[in-house]
């Protein structure tokens, strides 16, 4: 295999890794902040179906956390594996963080371990609740530092290049690049926002599926809460993002926009098909462009004529940036309008067709979790270091590349579908009602010993 | 001692670290497969669950910690392991994501066809043969430098006689680990029938162990003759180990203090382990890797190590909850609490 093979099928295989441990990690991320929320609430009010909810979240969350550790180990390995050249030399710059990660990571495993066997440990509920903040905090802190590395692949910064050799680190100032503000803020707040999504999709379905129960209404009403202060977070902090691109990653802004001519009160181009250099079926909105980039409808934007042809990202880049700002606005509307719906007390709230468009939802933010993903590492190519380190430079020169690429589809096609059956039978088997009867049963017996 | 020393010895703890939990993982779960075969499983399956649940995620982070770790304090590692051992590696990691997420599917997830169990049993004896592979390596002899960069010659190290005894020491180290340490956890939990079953398993595995160290040994003044004479500069910590050994041993015939057993087991580990590290020094990779060579810059070598020492100051607190609750909690080891979510 020769060299250019190397690179293609480390590139697919790192890309299917990630694009699987992502499903698991914002998950990961999301959750735990749900469950904590759900508890503290359910303290709170002295409402049971709240601490119920926090517990059966619980359960389903390990299942996740288990394919994520193990995916996340697989991508921590094939860094190195896959990518050796560009390890050595992140490895003098930007190491720290990777470290830190593996810190935080170790906090929220060992909690985790605590909290699901504490259950009914202690007589104040409380102290249980405490032992959350170490998870949810463990786990945000992994993904606020793993995407640091990420914002420094984008922005390098921290060191010098003198002839060839790199000198002056400065590991802080690494780590502090201009895209590791926006960045951390956009991935923390759309796994909160995913997360709950996943939830309120999963209580509309069982509501849907025949049980009509509060509990699961609740829970709906709370996850949507949540997704609708998260989502708009979200589209603030995504605006942010498009200024920092216009800054300082030019290119990649250009090439999602299909921005092909440095302009003045540069228009948006919205959806569209790319047929050689002509946008063809797009809307056009006249100075947005320059609104996103500058919020200034007369600023200047760079286009794609100012880049020599070899830095410039596929522009098929275009197509997944406006999946992915579609979703997150539909996300807003779907649960603004719930919101207003329910305090009005519109009663499509409560209809099936409003309940799948809930349903949908929950897969719908995953898709916009994996193609904003997608968008900005496509768009950061031909760089895997940006201006300093081609991509192609950086990948193995071993022949076998291919050969793992099949033994690791097969094993995430194994590791999916194991978690999607093994959840829906642990949540059909014990049913919300059929869980708090127990709960009552047990509660009477524990009254008759004492 | 040099910031370079300071940070190997950092590694080497936490790979030693991983060896015993590790260790104690695998050989649970092949403990407890082969206890299925032989129809005895209703002994041993609650103390290993009880133990395993509350701690499998941590045993996982060692590992994630040892390599993290030496890219960011030996960054040319990366560059020389990294494109040599795709294969061997990458098998490594599909096993453990098997083992690691069926485990969570069947504890948790209920989902408990025998042929998981076997399944999981097997893989952990595996891993650890899979991941030995690169003590092999760091050898010599196996690498060598082609035109585009390091190549690993798979042939010469499937014949090599070396191969086969380390990876036939660390089953034999899994084994006899797992066995003490789970002795002394069924004796704790009050387990009678489980204490003798497990410490007949120890007894067992506890000669192959020996024997197959003592084989290294005799492999390395054949394929690395450097590395032999550095060992027997050090062999007053092997006469030390082998000490420790004769006590663990001694203790589990005797059935008594099953407790010091497992700490003089310890201890055997860590003296044969830091001896073999030691004697490896410098060479991360010999002959073309030294620690001095690959270490990182000083800006970055110094805050990994602060991070480290902060980072060991929240760890350490937790994990002694962690054991203080579940480990060396009577109730819950005894299976009276289970609390489970």
């Amino acid at each position: 295999m020769g060299n250019e093979e190397a690179v293609f099928f480390s590139r697919v295989l790192t890309e299917l890794t990630l694009s699987f441990h992502i499903i698991y990690a914002t998950i990961g991320v999301g959750i735990p902040l749900m469950i904590m929320i759900a508890q503290w609430v359910g303290i709170k009010k002295n409402d049971e179906h709240y601490i119920l909810l926090a517990r059966r979240w619980s359960r389903g969350f390990v299942i996740t956390v288990a394919v994520g550790v193990v995916t996340g180990t697989a991508i921590g390995l094939q860094l190195s594996l896959l990518w050796p050249n560009f390890m050595e030399l992140v490895g003098h710059i930007i190491a720290l963080p990777l470290f830190l990660e593996v810190f935080a990571f170790f906090f929220e495993a060992i909690f985790l371990g605590i909290y699901l066997y504490t259950w009914d440990r202690f007589e104040d509920q409380r102290k249980h609740l405490l032992l959350l903040i170490p998870v949810a905090l463990g786990a945000s802190f992994s993904a606020v530092f793993i995407t640091i590395v990420n914002s420094f692949m984008n922005t390098p910064q921290g060191f010098e290049i003198v002839d060839g050799q790199i000198v002056n680190i400065s590991p802080l100032l690494a780590m502090v690049n201009p895209a590791m503000p926006t960045k951390v803020a956009h991935v923390l707040v759309t796994a909160y926002m995913t997360a709950a999504f996943i939830l309120a999709a999963i209580g509309a379905y069982r509501l849907l599926k025949g049980s009509n129960h509060i509990y699961h209404k609740k829970a709906v009403f709370l996850t949507i809460k949540l997704g609708l202060i998260f989502s708009i977070s979200t589209a603030l902090i995504g605006d942010f993002a498009g200024k920092f691109l216009a800054e300082y990653q030019p290119e990649k802004l250009a090439a999602a926009e299909w921005h092909f001519e440095t302009e003045e009160g540069a228009p948006l181009i919205l959806y569209g098909v790319l047929d050689g250099q002509e946008v063809k079926y797009a809307i056009r909105i006249p100075y947005a462009l320059s609104i996103l980039a500058y919020s200034n409808p007369f600023a200047e934007v760079t286009g794609l004529d100012q880049f020599a042809e070899e830095d410039i990202p596929p522009l098929s880049i275009h197509y997944l940036f406006d999946t992915m700002v579609t979703i997150g606005v539909a996300m807003i509307a779907l649960s603004f309008i719930y919101l207003i719906g329910m305090w009005r007390k519109w009663p499509f709230i409560h209809s099936k067709w409003y309940r799948w468009l809930i349903v949908i939802g929950g897969p719908l933010s995953m898709i916009g979790i994996e193609v904003g993903w997608w968008f900005t590492e496509v768009g950061r190519q031909p760089w895997i270091l940006r201006g300093i380190m081609r991509t192609h430079e950086a990948a193995t020169t071993s022949g076998q590349v291919d050969k793992m690429l099949i033994l690791f589809a097969s094993l995430y096609l194994l590791l999916g579908a194991g978690s999607i059956y093994v959840l829906s039978r642990m949540f059909k088997k014990n049913t919300v009602e059929q869980e708090l009867a127990d709960r009552k049963l047990e509660k009477a017996g524990d009254s008759f010993d004492t | 001692m040099t910031l370079e020393v300071i940070g190997i010895f950092v590694l080497w703890l936490f790979l030693y670290g991983y060896v015993i939990v590790a260790s104690i993982d695998f050989g649970a779960g092949f403990f407890n497969a082969y206890s299925l075969f032989r129809d005895k499983q209703h002994i041993l399956n609650k103390v290993i669950q009880r133990y395993l649940s509350p701690v499998w995620e941590v045993t996982n982070v060692f590992l994630v910690f040892f390599f993290v770790g030496i890219v960011g304090f030996f960054p040319k590692s990366a560059y020389y392991y990294g494109t040599t051992l795709l294969v061997p590696v990458s098998i490594a990691i599909v096993l453990l994501a098997i083992r690691g997420s069926y485990y969570a599917f069947t504890t948790y997830g209920g989902l408990m066809p025998k042929r998981y169990t076997y399944l999981y049993g097997l893989s952990g004896l595996f891993i650890p043969a899979s991941l030995s592979i690169v003590f092999t390596i760091s050898e010599g002899g196996f690498i060598s430098m082609g035109e585009k960069g390091p190549v690993l010659d798979y042939w010469t190290l499937f014949t090599s006689p070396l191969t086969w005894s380390i990876v036939v020491l660390s089953l034999t180290a899994v084994l006899f680990i797992s066995a003490v340490f789970l002795t002394w956890y069924a004796h704790y939990a009050k387990d009678e029938a489980a204490t003798n079953l497990l410490r007949s398993y120890a007894l067992i595995w506890s000669i192959p162990s020996l024997i197959t160290a003592i084989g290294i040994i005799v492999e390395l003044r054949f394929h690395n003759y450097e590395h032999f004479t550095r060992l027997m500069d050090l062999w007053w910590m092997f006469a030390l180990s082998v000490l420790f050994f004769a006590g663990t041993v001694f203790l589990l015939w005797k059935k008594r203090a099953y407790g010091l057993a497992f700490t003089l087991l310890c201890g055997q580990y860590y003296l044969a382990f830091f001896a073999y590290g030691i004697s490896h020094y410098p060479y991360l990779l010999y002959p073309y890797l030294t620690i001095y060579d690959s270490f990182t810059n000083e800006a970055m070598a110094i805050s990994l190590i602060i991070v480290f020492v902060a980072g060991l100051g929240l760890l350490i607190p937790s994990l002694y909850l962690l054991l203080r609750l579940f480990l060396f909690n009577k109730e819950y080891v005894q299976g009276k609490r289970d609390n489970h979510v």
